[in-house]
């Protein structure tokens, strides 16, 4: 199996004395969409910022294929493009020339620069906005900016830390479907989110990690086969607001009032219905209450989503 | 990195470096010609036509060496510190950072934007003195070479300011407090020859003093100080702080957690 990304024993402790990771062993198949999911201060962002050299390391060994991050950082830093989840350009320079100045720090020749700058910042929909300063941008248009500088240099593994946080729907979208195409064309994918919907839509593998360790690392179809509960939303037709009693089943009501059932995976919906069926509760449609990855993150980390995920959902 | 990427990467951080300080003109290179033409106006015509001869030299023709290094120096020193703690505020450091471009590169490079304001802006002064003065260099060569180690002195000088600087007031500090009075006490605007022997003696303890007699020597042909000594000063001044400041920025003071 050759890897994108090995990390093997990474430790970080900050000046203070806080243990951000306490030993991640972590392998990223090349060709990988790979999420790293985890909740507020669970280390996904020192992680990154070992990768992309911005956070020093405590221990341990980072290898992008076959660069090391202490014996040869410099090819290391070539084959990665790191996506940062603030803002960190010059808001005063022109667009073209922050993603033309970035293939320049990597050396390369100033006429494919620009071919490539030109190529991304069109497939991002920035061409138009090239000589525009980058305060005057919006926040969804940064983002890809960002998304842009990082890909002009032609890396082999994209890093991208919260790259949908603040976007609207619509743009999230689009962002998917643009990364799932430079996927298919071979660069490696790394991504933090607090958007689980959105590492279920597009990873095939997800590490969750929680207090500076992994606690899962697995395919995302492993980890959804570890979910023991589902639940359904069911709508009623001329719903008496009550709740019914079905044997072996837990029924509650949610929040917005909606009549909600707790199912084992493998029992399925027939006996749901006939029980209601034969009390006179007419079922009109059904749904899943959440994303099923959500219920697995919370059995896992034993904590609620980060609050940018609830923001998401309201 | 090849030699030919390093040279890119180095020409990158040059070339940014000059198209910021150039798209902000009016704040860049303008002031220090309005100041220094308001020197030549006041103290070289006005009162330097009261006050006589200076070292056997017409007042005016006195004073231009020293404004000319006057301005080399602040425009160096304060291209760089603003520059550098601007991208480590704004966290566009990080673009750098992460690529693969060595340290060694990235300092050389804000080293060489900062001299490359400071010449400009030393031409400009010289030319707006050709105003008020004739210029007959003594000695080209000890001009030039002066001119570039200062610029040189003081870009790393403000490229460590940046290093240690956590807010803007951190930036002003020592341009503020440390290089203007010793720029001012540098003998500019008088010969140290007119103090008592004790103010000398401290005045040698001056390093802008050195600078600003070498450039004086390297034009009027006389200083106060021998000008082998001040490029062997400027030698040693420019291997320690770039020392200094390529140590910095490996340990990533500021920049790296």
């Amino acid at each position: 199996m050759s890897y994108a990304l090995d990390i093997c024993g990474l430790r970080k402790t900050f000046p203070g004395g806080l243990d951000a990771l306490k030993g991640i062993d972590l392998q990223v198949e090349t060709g990988d969409f790979f999420a790293l999911l985890g909740p507020n201060g669970a280390g996904k962002s020192t992680t990154l910022g070992v990768l992309a050299s911005l956070v020093r390391k405590t221990a341990g060994q980072v290898q992008v294929f076959d660069a090391d991050l202490d014996s040869d950082p410099a090819r290391l830093k070539t084959w990665l493009g790191f996506v940062p989840q603030e803002f960190n350009f010059n808001q005063f320079e022109k667009v073209g020339d922050i993603v033309r100045t970035q293939a320049g720090y990597y050396g390369m020749p100033p006429g494919r620069a620009a071919r490539n700058a030109e190529r991304y910042l069109r497939e991002l929909g920035l061409w138009d906005k090239r000589d525009s300063p980058a305060r005057m941008l919006s926040g969804g248009m940064k983002r890809r900016l960002l998304i842009a500088r990082a890909l002009v240099h032609e890396p082999r593994v994209l890093i991208l830390d919260e790259p949908t946080a603040g976007v609207d729907i619509e743009l999230r979208r689009s962002m998917w479907s643009f990364l799932e195409r430079i996927n298919r064309e071979g660069v490696t994918i790394i991504l933090t989110t607090h958007y689980l919907e959105e590492a279920e839509a597009l990873c095939r593998n997800i590490a969750i990690i929680d207090g500076g360790r992994i606690l899962q690392n697995t395919s995302k179809q492993a980890l959804l086969q570890q979910l023991s509960l589902e639940h359904f939303i069911l709508d009623i037709g001329n719903d008496p607001g009550t709740v019914p009693q079905l044997e072996g089943y837990y029924c509650f009501r949610n929040d917005e009032g909606a009549l909600v059932v707790e199912v084992e995976r493998e029992d399925g919906l027939n006996d749901v219905f006939r029980q209601l069926g034969e009390q006179g509760w007419e079922v009109t449609s059904m749904r899943n209450r959440s994303n099923r990855l959500e219920e697995l993150f919370m059995s896992l980390v034993g904590r609620s989503l980060p609050e940018s995920q609830e923001e998401a959902s309201a | 990195m090849t030699a030919y990427q390093i040279w890119i990467a180095f020409m990158t951080i040059v070339v940014r470096e000059v198209r910021r300080f150039t798209r902000i003109w009016p704040q860049t290179l303008l002031p220090p010609a309005v100041t220094m033409t308001l020197y030549f106006v006041i103290f070289g015509n006005l009162i330097g036509s009261r006050i006589g001869p200076m070292e056997g030299y017409d007042y005016m023709e006195f004073i231009v060496p020293g404004l000319i290094m006057m301005a080399v120096i602040t425009s160096s020193y304060a291209n760089v510190v603003s520059s550098f703690f601007s991208m480590k505020f704004q966290r566009s450091i990080e673009e750098l950072l992460v690529s693969p471009t060595p340290n060694w590169v990235i300092l050389t490079g804000y080293v060489a934007g900062g001299m490359a304001r400071g010449l400009i802006v030393g031409f400009v002064v010289m030319l707006v003195s050709l105003t008020f003065t004739t210029l007959e260099f003594y000695s080209p060569v000890l001009v030039i070479s002066t001119a570039l180690l200062t610029s040189l002195v003081f870009s790393l000088g403000g490229f460590i300011n940046a290093m240690f600087a956590t807010k803007f007031d951190d930036i002003s500090i020592v341009p503020t407090f440390v290089l203007t009075p010793l720029t001012y006490l540098g003998g500019v605007f008088y010969s140290i020859n007119l103090l008592d022997p004790l103010w000398q003696a401290f005045s040698m303890a001056n390093p802008i003093l050195y600078m600003v007699n070498a450039f004086r020597y390297g034009v009027l042909g006389a200083s106060d100080v021998g000008p082998v000594w001040a490029i062997a000063m400027l030698v040693v001044f420019s291997v320690v702080l770039f020392t200094l400041s390529l140590r910095l920025l490996n340990q990533g003071k500021g920049i790296r957690s």
